[in-house]
């Protein structure tokens, strides 16, 4: 079963502790979401799983593999995006992805497979054989996630793989991940929708120390007031008379527009199940079509988070 | 892409030296340094072979009547040995300089370094790749001195020029060590090159001459002093390792005794000069890798 455990990991910078401690034990095939605000310790921690910075103490394990002890060994079958890394400028992504196949040992046979596969993946098949210093930051980013894909590996640690997308390309990389079964997934990211649409369980940290780490369901029902939210689509402009209809529902805590055909609903699950939400929003005849489950994660992450430095 | 639960073998670092080497060197040339270093080499042979030929100078191509064996190696000292050291340096500097520095600048290594590998294989790897590319333009500039020496002495290659080519192939092989460690220990690539230029072109040598002249001692320490074989092949007999002038007497001679000012110059035997190029080799080889390990990817 892959794992990722930090056992007491600490990073000191002199007087500043950018990760204090940090206990955090996954297992499974999942993907978890690692958030926390700017400068909480999150791309800190993934360096040291990485064996691109260095622990002050503690331990960072991939698959019970010590990071530190045998870096070789832990990240056999571990792949891993951290900030935007460059690809050497001359080279083309297939000679790129070439290098790190050769490098991970995937089998002779199979890496133009794979590399056409990975780049598919990441819609850059036609930029093959163009060489990466002519590309823009979101195709060179393409090219990054398309590299954590080459192995097979067991664990995939991405740090804001979104970095520099377009929104199609954030999009493909929330397919991307959705799509990476059998495995676990590490990601952070401080898009809290791209987390709840992509990832099974949340792990929040603040000043190098872990707050939570759990499934995003109960992360929301306890820390973000215990309502259930949704998002109510409609067939025509949503007024302010038809908000106040929702309002009124019985067990609906608040109701409010987040655009022109959309109300953002908040009810308490305990007294109304989402399915009779929706059915009483739909007898009122106000010509609402859709109903999309939306996490209160934003919701929790500020009663956890109270500031941003 | 399915089997994620099958355990993966290890490669060898080995092995994974010698891809780091591959595509290290793929970058090298086709990159533009790799044509600005040929550029270089080739408008200094150019200026020789026009120079000689135009002015046909009696230090490259002797006196009349001078035996031609002394008048070829005077061909091969002048115009290999004049310019020899500055192509080394220059070859170390332009691919070894930012060699690591710049995987940290540039960011590149984030995309190498969290993989199975370890940081001792990327820097061995990169290493032989500037060794390679280094050789190639040593290569080309001797190549080009030896079509000007066999034009103007048909049939003639010294044996001292083989064994200068050789000293400077090893000489080369320890300044790409110096400048490696320079690039490990800097983050910023312009830094780790322009300070590989500056103590390789004129540090060393300023160190070498007050250290000889001035202090009296011998400059073993330095990696210009060991080089000095280099050139030093290229005089028979070959220089005396100690050479000691006189100046400025009490009683206006120059008799050593009595002599005021006293300059010493050191020139470095064949095996004392390997020695001490050896030893950079290895010395800052390891410096440079120690510096790399323990640097830390921070933004």
């Amino acid at each position: 079963m892959p794992s990722l455990e930090a056992v007491q990991l600490t990073k000191d910078y002199g007087s500043f502790t950018a990760v204090a401690g940090l206990n955090l034990s996954v297992h499974g095939t999942k993907c978890v979401g690692f958030l926390g605000p700017n400068g909480a310790g999150k791309t800190t921690t993934m360096k040291m799983f990485t064996g691109l910075i260095k622990a002050s103490s503690g331990t960072a394990l991939i698959n019970g593999v010590d990071v530190q002890k045998d870096k070789k060994g832990a990240l056999a079958s571990c792949s891993a995006l951290i900030e935007t890394p460059e690809i050497y400028g001359s080279l083309t992504p297939k000679e790129a992805l070439l290098m790190l196949c050769e490098i991970r040992g995937v089998p002779k046979v199979e890496r133009n497979k794979r590399i056409d596969e990975a780049l598919g993946q990441v819609k850059m098949t036609e930029w093959g054989n163009k060489k990466v210093g002519s590309f823009s930051k979101g195709m060179k980013q393409r090219v990054n996630v398309a590299s954590t894909l080459l192995s097979d590996p067991q664990v995939i640690i991405l740090d804001e793989p979104s970095t520099g997308l377009d929104p199609r390309g954030m999009s493909e990389v929330r397919s991307i991940v959705k799509s990476l079964k059998d495995r676990l997934v590490f990601m952070s990211s401080h898009l809290l929708a791209e987390v709840t649409e992509v990832c099974q369980e949340v792990a929040l940290i603040d000043h190098g120390k872990l707050l939570v780490y759990d499934t995003i369901e109960n992360v929301t029902s306890k820390f973000s007031g215990g309502g259930g939210d949704v998002q109510i689509g409609f067939l025509t402009a949503v007024d302010d008379k038809t908000r106040d209809m929702v309002a009124q529902i019985s067990g609906v805590l608040s109701a409010s527009k987040t655009n022109d055909r959309h109300l953002a609903v908040r009810f308490d699950p305990k007294s109304l199940a989402q399915d009779k939400l929706f059915e009483k929003v739909a007898a009122l005849r106000v010509g609402a079509v859709t109903l999309e489950q939306t996490s209160g994660l934003e919701d929790a992450y500020l009663s956890l988070i109270k500031e941003t430095l | 892409m399915t089997d994620a639960s099958q355990p993966k073998a290890k490669v060898g670092s080995l092995s994974q030296v010698l891809t780091v080497t591959k595509y290290n060197f793929l970058n090298y040339f086709r990159a533009r340094r790799f044509y600005v270093m040929l550029g270089i080499i080739l408008l200094i042979t150019l200026l020789i072979t026009a120079l000689v030929g135009y002015y046909r100078p009696i230090s490259f191509l002797g006196v009349p009547g001078e035996p031609e064996s002394t008048a070829v190696l005077g061909f091969y000292g002048a115009g290999w040995g004049g310019f020899v050291s500055l192509v080394v340096i220059l070859s170390a500097a332009f691919f070894g300089g930012d060699a690591i520095s710049g995987e940290f600048q540039n960011k590149t290594g984030y995309y190498l370094v969290p993989n199975p590998i370890r940081r001792s294989a990327i820097y061995v790897g990169k290493w032989i790749a500037a060794l390679i590319a280094s050789t190639l333009t040593l290569a080309i500039f001797a190549a080009i001195l030896l079509a000007n020496g066999l034009y103007y002495f048909p049939g003639n290659v010294p044996w001292e020029f083989a064994q200068s080519l050789a000293f400077a192939w090893v000489y080369l092989v320890a300044a790409l060590s110096l400048t490696f460690a320079f690039s490990s220990l800097f983050k910023s690539s312009s830094i780790s090159i322009l300070m590989s230029v500056i103590l390789l072109l004129f540090v060393f040598s300023v160190i070498d001459t007050v250290s000889a002249s001035i202090v009296g001692i011998e400059p073993w320490f330095t990696i210009t002093y060991g080089a000095g074989i280099v050139t030093s092949i290229l005089t028979v007999p070959y220089p005396q390792h100690v050479v000691t002038q006189s100046l400025g007497s009490a009683f206006g001679g120059t008799n050593r005794t009595n002599a005021r000012f006293q300059l010493t110059s050191y020139n470095a035997t064949v095996p004392e000069g390997l020695e001490i190029l050896i030893v950079y080799f290895i010395v800052m080889g390891l410096l440079g890798l120690w510096l790399f390990e323990r640097k830390e990817f921070t933004s």
